[in-house]
């Protein structure tokens, strides 16, 4: 789950972490509000995703009227996608350097990883692996002082910045911990006279973990299709094409992708309905996949906890309670097979053993649904 | 000759009663896994598939010599169990529990280290020895006993792979799930090695997948081996920034993508196919 830069922050500050003044608006009036309580400030769109700032996304504002003139032109707006619906009004800062920081977890290592630039201010990818310093935070560590001085030392922060750098980046390995991220990135930290500051403001929660955060804000992601069908506990991701795609296992359901590409066709989604998906899970899968209204629907099971015979009945209910108003084509092997397949053959429907072939013909039965 | 697990492997199940620890527990007994003991608090005394019921590991440990452990209760108490079956001594702890958080796998992961236990998953399928013994949900009829040996960061993607080896007559020395989280005990890196040391295998099979860096990883290790290696990746029609079903399975910041990994593997030397349907042709000419 990420947060928005605002709640980040939030937690940041309650962590005693340095960041500027803020408050979340929604409207131009509350931008006004704010900055005529903070001064100049930078009003911020409230978005996931990066690169808000080049896209328009943050504007600066010496007065209360200029911030709600901004405000009126970043609410509303499309950011990558996004809708614009809060922005962030936050005191400007005198930056005199930008710094990176952040904590996330190495998977090799297993360990978490502070990485940590002097080049802050761009996206990290862009930074050239010689001005990075990488240090792994050992699992027992608990505040020693040699990684914080190493770090410090590795970007070339001196007297009076040093100590604060190392006080910021303790706290950021603490709120890391205690709620659970996946990612808390600051960048830019900056440098504004004497003092250092988080400009910026990146916190993912680890979703296996968000459960034991009730402290934290939900954040919705997504668009409205993948939140339903993730309320249903089925992992599902929205692609542009128009083949719907469920197939049982994550790798599986990926295959299935590669597979309809392989023969020059175009997923609509990504849907694993489960491992070991009874009648009802699937049913509620397959239920979703006719609402798209995609022009072929294609099911590619391997029965091995999932019973082929459970997958039948699924297809079955679905046509006969909602009907299915599009061509169906259904690979099923595995566990209760013969069961699965004679169910289906007795209600007209010939299902594949082969992955291939059952893949090659739902991209043929596509193309005839383009020139239909 | 297999790795990890063989047929006299003493097992444990945590959360034997419950509903997948009992349907799970009792294929594992069907298909010949040494099953002595069961644990769940709330039972403990009773029997269960003709197992002793216990309330704590450690007693499965000293009564009945358990070895090895498969978790089956809640993610929220997949630490706790986990962390018990180490302390009580066990030396193959595998963890089929999905959504467990990171940071309580990376405890997990340390603690197995510290007392050199080997840890398979959390969110595999486990690992089987076929015609020996399984421990994990894998369907047991697709698996015959031969010279491939299988290592898979998806479950239903290999028992696909796996049948269709079945099929063409190749059978398999021993398949291990390595887990779809992000953060997993064993992986390619460690499992090749073992592989390579199996008298019975003779070729290998990844089934790797987006995310993170686990198959560049292994390709260091291939171009060592004397064994050939065949691979198939998936997703390579995944989005960036979208979690694959797998909460490992993701492209984070042009990271992770299949093209990097492909590209490692081939350079090693190893066979990369492009769908899984042909990976079985690949082996067989492999092995010549």
């Amino acid at each position: 789950m990420k947060l928005y830069e605002y709640l980040a922050k939030g937690v940041l500050r309650e962590a005693g972490v340095p960041v500027p003044p803020g408050r979340v608006c929604q409207t131009p009036a509350e931008a006004a509000e704010a900055a005529a309580e903070i001064g100049p400030v930078a009003v911020k769109a409230q978005v996931l995703v990066g690169g808000r700032g080049k896209a328009g996304g943050i504007g600066f504002a010496d007065t209360p009227e200029a911030a709600r003139a901004e405000a009126r032109r970043i609410l509303g707006m499309d950011l990558k996608g996004y809708r614009v619906e809060k922005v962030y009004v936050e005191g400007k800062l005198a930056t005199d350097r930008e710094l990176y920081v952040s904590v996330t977890v190495d998977r090799v290592a297993r360990e978490l990883v502070v990485m940590a630039s002097a080049h802050g201010g761009v996206e990290i990818e862009d930074v050239d692996e010689k001005f990075l310093v990488r240090r792994h935070v050992p699992i027992l560590w608990n505040g020693e002082g040699y990684l914080l001085r190493e770090v410090a030392r590795g970007i070339g922060l001196e007297a009076p910045w040093a100590a604060q750098f190392q006080d910021i980046l303790a706290r950021l390995i603490g709120v890391f911990r205690q709620r659970d991220a996946e990612l808390v990135e600051i960048n830019p930290l900056v440098i504004t006279g004497d003092e250092v500051i988080a400009a910026d403001a990146r916190l993912n929660i680890d979703d296996s973990a968000v459960d034991r955060h009730p402290e934290l804000e939900r954040v919705e992601e997504g668009t409205e299709l993948e939140r339903r069908v993730r309320e249903i506990g089925l992992a599902y991701v929205e692609l542009d094409g128009d083949i719907a795609v469920m197939a049982n296992g994550a790798g599986m359901a990926m295959a299935t992708l590669d597979a309809i590409a392989h023969f020059g066709g175009r997923p609509a989604n990504f849907l694993d309905a489960g491992g070991g998906a009874s009648v009802e899970p699937t049913a509620q899968a397959l239920d979703v996949l006719v609402g798209m209204r995609p022009r072929v629907i294609f099911i590619n099971i391997f029965g091995g906890i999932t019973r082929c015979d459970d997958v039948a009945r699924a297809i079955l209910t679905v046509r006969e309670t909602r009907g299915i108003p599009v061509p169906l084509v259904v690979r099923l092997v595995g566990t209760n097979e013969a069961e699965g397949v004679a169910l289906l053959r007795a209600a007209g429907i010939e299902a594949y053993r082969d992955m291939a072939e059952a893949a090659r013909r739902t991209v043929e039965e596509s193309r005839k649904g383009r020139d239909r | 000759m297999s790795v990890l697990l063989h047929r006299d492997t003493r097992v444990v199940v945590q959360g034997i009663t419950g509903h997948q620890g009992s349907f799970h527990a009792q294929q594992m007994i069907a298909y010949g896994t040494r099953v002595v003991a069961g644990v769940s608090p709330s039972k403990a005394g009773t029997t269960h598939l003709s197992v002793p019921v216990y309330a704590s590991v450690r007693e499965a440990v000293e009564r009945d010599g358990a070895e090895a452990a498969i978790v089956f209760v809640p993610a929220a108490m997949a630490r706790d169990a986990a962390f018990e079956a180490v302390a009580a001594g066990v030396r193959l702890l595998v963890m089929i529990p999905e959504h467990l958080p990171v940071l309580d796998t990376m405890a997990i992961h340390t603690f197995c280290r510290l007392r050199g236990v080997t840890l398979v998953g959390p969110n595999t399928f486990g690992l089987i020895t076929p015609g020996e013994s399984k421990l994990g949900i894998m369907p047991s009829h697709i698996y015959r006993p031969g010279p491939v040996g299988i290592i898979a960061r998806s479950g239903t993607l290999s028992y696909e792979i796996a049948a269709s080896l079945s099929d063409a007559g190749l059978g398999q020395s021993s398949v291990v799930g390595m887990g779809g989280d992000p953060v997993v005990g064993q992986t390619f890196t460690d499992l090749l090695p073992l592989m390579e040391a199996d008298p019975q295998t003779e070729a290998v099979v990844l089934v790797g997948e987006i995310g993170g860096s686990a198959e560049e990883r292994a390709a260091e290790l291939v171009r060592t081996m004397t064994k050939p290696v065949v691979a198939y990746l998936a997703g390579k029609s995944a989005p960036e920034g979208k979690r694959m079903g797998h909460a490992g399975a993701i492209i984070e910041r042009g990271r992770g993508t299949l093209e990097s990994k492909r590209a490692a593997l081939e350079a090693a030397g190893a066979r990369v196919c492009e769908m899984p349907w042909e990976i079985s042709a690949a082996v067989r000419s492999a092995l010549g």
